[in-house]
This record gives structure tokens, sequence and C-alpha cells, in this order.
């Protein structure tokens, strides 16, 4: 994941997900859980490499659930959710975001340290033009 | 109409006009607005002038066409004038020349009050009787039915016997009881005249009065007239008597005095001048009774009355009508009188919307200056009377025998330091308006108060910083010892939700509005002390 430096734009390598949500009863989950936030304390987010960043990470995947079969992995970083930021927002506005009763699905662009060092070996591997 | 520049203008005298009634000249302008053929120049500098004048308020002159009343109100000029207010100035010594004149306005009182004193005392009067002979005939009852058969049959009468002598025992202690009760409950002095009779109590008398004689009547005609030869029966009879008697003293107690106790209404009660306001909360009590209770409350709670303070909102008032003049170009005799009057209302409320008006900001900056005025002056005073305290010095008791050289008594000492501060409090009072509830006497005496309490400074000078209650200030400041109580309701009625009345007084009145309490439905929630369970929030985790 990259560092953050104030006022200069974000870059990641993202991996685009879509997660359609299961009806059970009178809610709509999608099977995994958040953690992090602008208002929550970032050193105790055990999967950031940058303890300063304050993005929304997945701390919990049900298994079996509509987000594992997304593809959706523990630890991801969520870039954007339907084109909603999710890398400046409190914890409850995640939230809000993720469960909008009248979604069925949810289009997620999350990273991961996987992603970023793949690309970077991909890249590496042909020398620059 | 023709839009003229204002015929006057107005600016504040500072000091000399406050209080000192030989001041209170009225130089009279001639207004320049009469004269429509004015140079073009004069009347363009006349709009100029009020504008740099009031910015400037400390050193311009009032000029007034005598207004319909003094500037400052008129409880201001009159009653103080013979003492010297220059007192602040010129202060060395007290001469106490000042101190047993009377003016015209103090005679005029003390008659006054003479005249009330008289038809006031002739009602309480005439009920104090009327009470005492109740009274009387309560209590000699029955000894006197105890005593009549003895009187006038005693060869027939049975003896009394045991029993019948413990009888006498009780009858004996119940009516101590009942004399040391209706001393306490009755016999007080009264707290005020009202304007109706007091209804509980007239129907009271009247009960114990229907129950005493209807006592006799059975009196008189089972045991009078057939000369009863049972004592023992008489003295059951004077016995039960007693019982009632304490019973319906029971019943006095609970409609006179516990039956309000419960708040019932809450009273919102303004002043008519300044918009003081207060809320009480008073039980179920007739309107004449409800305003008693709050007239005692209104002088502990209310600041006093100062009209002086009032004199600027008038005096803008005055500005705002004075500005315009209506001409009626159409001539005399088209409108009937009301529909002139109508339209000349209409125009001018139009012109006054029309005009650019700038007295919100004269009254703005005027606001500050004074402000800063004011703290300037706390400022000076605060340090004077810090300083003046530490002039003098309480002696111990051992020093006393020691030296008994320059010792001075607490109001010697007060007359001692208080030169020295004199100046200063008497311009701070100026510039707060306050200068008329405090005489001279009054500070130096409470100033002597204070040094034999050990006061510092502050607790002396608080008094003088904001207004107080009106019981603060001297008697002659209770100005009004007559209230009128105006109501739409019969003042004998209870208080209703929605009730208003009015209680007036020379001055100003107490517009006082009621409602009720409403019934309060309290419901319970128990909290078990071992469900108090706190977690550290910095990291959480929600499912979605």
């Amino acid at each position: 994941m990259s560092t953050y430096t104030p006022g200069q734009p974000v870059t990641a390598v993202v991996q685009r997900i879509e997660i359609h949500k299961l009806r059970q009863g009178d809610n709509l989950i999608l099977g995994f859980s958040i953690g992090g936030g602008i208002d929550q304390d970032p050193g105790q987010n055990p999967f950031s490499g940058d303890k300063t960043d304050k993005g929304i990470y997945v701390t919990r995947i049900t298994p079996g659930g509509p987000a594992h079969e997304a593809g959706l992995r523990m630890g991801d970083k969520i870039m954007q959710v339907n084109g909603w930021d999710m890398t400046m927002v409190t914890h409850d506005q995640a939230r809000k975001t993720l469960t909008k009763k009248n979604e069925d699905t949810v289009r997620l662009l999350v990273t991961r340290k996987s992603l970023e060092d793949a690309v970077k070996n991909s890249m590496g591997s042909y020398p620059r033009q | 109409i023709l839009r003229l520049p204002r015929a006057a203008s107005y600016c504040s005298l500072p000091c000399a006009l406050e209080g000192k009634l030989f001041y209170n000249l009225w130089i009279n302008y001639q207004p320049r607005g009469n004269d429509i053929s004015a140079d073009k120049g004069e009347r363009s500098r006349d709009r100029h002038k009020p504008r740099s004048k009031d910015s400037r308020s400390e050193k311009s002159v009032t000029i007034n066409t005598p207004p319909a009343e003094p500037l400052l109100g008129d409880s201001v000029v009159r009653g103080e004038q013979v003492q010297d207010d220059n007192w602040g100035e010129t202060t060395t010594a007290v001469t106490g020349t000042s101190e047993h004149s009377l003016s015209q306005e103090d005679i005029v009182r003390i008659t006054k009050d003479l005249e009330d004193s008289v038809g006031l005392d002739c009602r309480r009067y005439f009920t104090l009787t009327l009470a005492v002979i109740l009274g009387l005939l309560v209590f000699l009852t029955p000894l006197a039915f105890l005593l009549l058969p003895h009187l006038l049959w005693p060869e027939k009468l049975q003896s009394c016997g045991t029993a019948c002598e413990g009888l006498f025992i009780s009858v004996a202690f119940k009516l101590l009881i009942l004399l040391l009760a209706v001393w306490a409950l009755f016999f007080r002095p009264p707290r005020a005249g009202l304007p109706r009779v007091f209804v509980f109590r007239a129907l009271l008398a009247v009960l114990v009065l229907l129950f005493v004689v209807s006592y006799w009547l059975f009196y008189g005609v089972r045991i009078l007239d057939s000369q009863d030869e049972n004592y023992q029966g008489i003295v059951q009879y004077a016995v039960s008597l007693v019982d009632a008697l304490l019973f319906i003293h029971y019943l006095a107690i609970v409609l006179l005095e516990l039956r309000q106790l419960q708040p019932c209404f809450s009273v919102c009660v303004t002043r008519s001048t300044d918009g003081e306001m207060r809320h009480y909360n008073l039980g179920q009590l007739s309107i004449q009774r409800a305003a008693l209770a709050i007239l005692e409350h209104y002088y502990c709670d209310f600041p006093v009355h100062n009209p002086a303070l009032l004199s600027a909102s008038k005096s803008r008032a005055a500005k705002h009508l004075a500005g315009l003049k209506v001409y009626n170009v159409d001539g005399p005799g088209n409108n009937a009188a009301a529909g002139l009057a109508h339209s000349q209302s209409r125009a001018m409320i139009a012109a006054a919307a029309r005009r650019r008006d700038t007295s919100h900001n004269e009254l703005y900056y005027e606001e500050a200056e004074h402000e800063r005025r004011v703290r300037k002056r706390k400022a000076r005073l605060v340090v004077a009377v810090e300083e003046a305290f530490t002039h003098i010095k309480r002696m111990q008791e051992e020093e006393q025998k020691k030296a008994p050289g320059d010792v001075m008594d607490p109001r010697e000492a007060a007359q001692a330091i208080f030169p020295s501060m004199a100046r200063a409090l008497q311009k701070y009072l100026r510039t707060t308006k306050q200068q008329h509830c405090h005489s001279m006497e009054s500070i130096q005496q409470h100033l002597a108060f204070c040094i034999t309490n050990n006061m510092t400074p502050k607790a002396f000078l608080e008094s003088y910083l904001a207004p107080g209650p009106t019981l603060q200030y001297s008697r002659d400041h209770w100005l009004a010892r007559q209230w009128t109580l105006i109501s739409e309701a019969s003042v004998t009625s209870g208080l209703k939700d929605g009730s208003i009345f009015v209680l007036k007084c020379a001055d100003f009145s107490l517009v006082v509005t009621t409602k009720k309490i409403p019934y309060i439905q309290m419901s319970e929630e128990y909290i078990d002390p071992k469900s108090h369970k706190f977690v550290l929030r910095l990291q959480s985790e929600t499912s979605v």
C-alpha cells in the first residue's frame, strides 16, 4: 500500500470486486467485517503497512459468504464502494455506504500488498524503455 | 408632506443635569423647522449636526424644547433636592445641615399617609373586635354550661362523682389547648389589607357562630328549662362542645394554611416599565391572596424600579415623532375628521418607512460608549475603595487596653475614610443612573456596617455595582404602599389557568399571568448497578 502524503493524489493498484448481497430475512448481508476509519485509532490496525493509515480494512470474512465468493480477502483495504470514496470516511459512513438497503450489489475497488508486489515483479522483468 | 430637518438636536449634558434641581434649565431653542425659507446651507449643516455631535457625546450640550416631562423622570427631581448631591466633590467634613429639612413633597406624602391609615385602621379594628367577641363567646360557653346548673338549681343537682371530676380536668386542658391554638393561628399581626373579605375566614366564623348558637339552643331548651339533675351528663355535653371546637380548629388549619401549600399554578410576573420577569409557584389561592404572595416576592426578587433608565427610550420615541411634520395640502373640509387622522397616520408611517433612519446607529454607538464609560469608572471605583479600606485597621483587645489614643468607633472610622472614595463612587453612581437611590448618609451607614462586620471592599461595593431588590434600599424608596389590584374576575375567586390580573402602583404595574402546573406522569426505570460496563472504542469492527 502506498504511503499517503497530504495534498498528493493517492495511487494504488486495485482489484475490482463485485459482491451480490445475500438476503437473510429482513437484512441484506455481505459477509465480511470492516475496521478502521478517520475516527478510529490507526495504530491498532493489524493489516495496514503504514500505521497512520486510516482507511477501511476488511478484518474478517465469513467463509462461504458472498464476499468470500467474490474474491475479497482478509486484510484488503477498500478504496471505493460503488464510486464512493472510502479512504477518508468515518467508520459509520463506511458501514452506511456498504449497507444501503436499495442496492443489491456493491462494486468495490480493493487493494492489497500482494497486488502491488505482483505488479512490481511483472514490471521489473522488463527493462524500462 | 414636506420633509424638514429636525427642530433641535439632542445630546446629553454630563453630570450637570442629573439630580441637581437648579441645573434643570431648559434652554428654549427657536425651532428652525418652522422657517421654511431658511438658508439652504444652514439646513444642510443642521442635518449633519446630529451625526457628528452624538459620536462625541461626552462634550456636547443639551438644547431642548421643553418636553412634557423632564428628561430624567419625576422621581429624580422630587424628594431629594434639598440634599446636596455634590458630596462627591466637596466632602471633607459632615455638617448635617441637610438632614432635618423637609421638602414640599415630603409634607404631601405624610398627610396622604395619615389619611390612608385612618381609613384602613377603621376596618381593621372592626374585624378585630368581631374576632375578639367571637373568641370570648367560644371560650366562655363551656364554662357557662358547667357553672349555670350550680348557680340556678344547686339543691337538685347530683353530686359530681370521680368520673365527672375527671372530665373537669379534660375540659380544662382542652380549653387551654384551644386557647393556644387559636392564638397561634388567628392572633398574628395582619400582613396586609386586602380589598375584599377573606372568604374562608368569614365562612369559618359563621360556622363557629352557628355551632355555638345551636349548642346554646339545645342547652337552653333541654337543660335549663327542664332543670336536669344529671350533672355528669351536663359535663359530658360541655366536653363534647370543646371537642367539636377543636375539630373546627383543625378544619380552619387545613382550609387556611395547608390547602395552598401544594403548588398548583405557575405565575409569571412581568413589570410593565422594563420587562423584568419572574416565575413563582403558588397553590390554590384566591386572586387577592395570590396578589399578596406575589407582592411579598416582588420586594425581595425584583431589582428596584429606576425611572432614570427609561428616559433613553422615551427620548428616542420623542425624536422619532418630532422628526416629521404632516401638512394637509388638500385643504380643510375634504375629509371627515376621522378620515383625516387616518390618512395622516398612514402618511406618517409611509414617510417613516422611506426615510433613512440612522437612530439605530446612534443607539449602537451610544450603548458601546456607555459600556466603556461604566467599566472605566468601575475600575477607578474599585481601586479607590480598596485603597480606602487599607487606611484603617481593626484594633485588637490587648492593643485597646494599652493605647487609648486615636481610637474611633465604626461610624467615625467610616466618616474618616469616606472622603477618599466619595468622588469615585459618586461618578460611578451618576454614570449608572443610580445616584438618587443612595444618599450620602446611607452610604456612610453601610460603610460603618461593613467595617464592623469585617467585610472586604468587594463586599462593600456589591450593593452599589448593580441594582438590588427594593428591600435593600431605604424605606422612602418603597414609593408605593398602596397597590391596586385590577382584575376581570372577582378577586375572591380562585386562581385559574389563564387568569390575568394587574397590580398597579403609582409608577409602574405588574402584570401577572397564570398557568396551571400540568399533571406529571412519572415512570420508573431500574438500572442494575452491575450493568455499567465499558469497552474501549478505538478500533471498532462492524460486520456488514
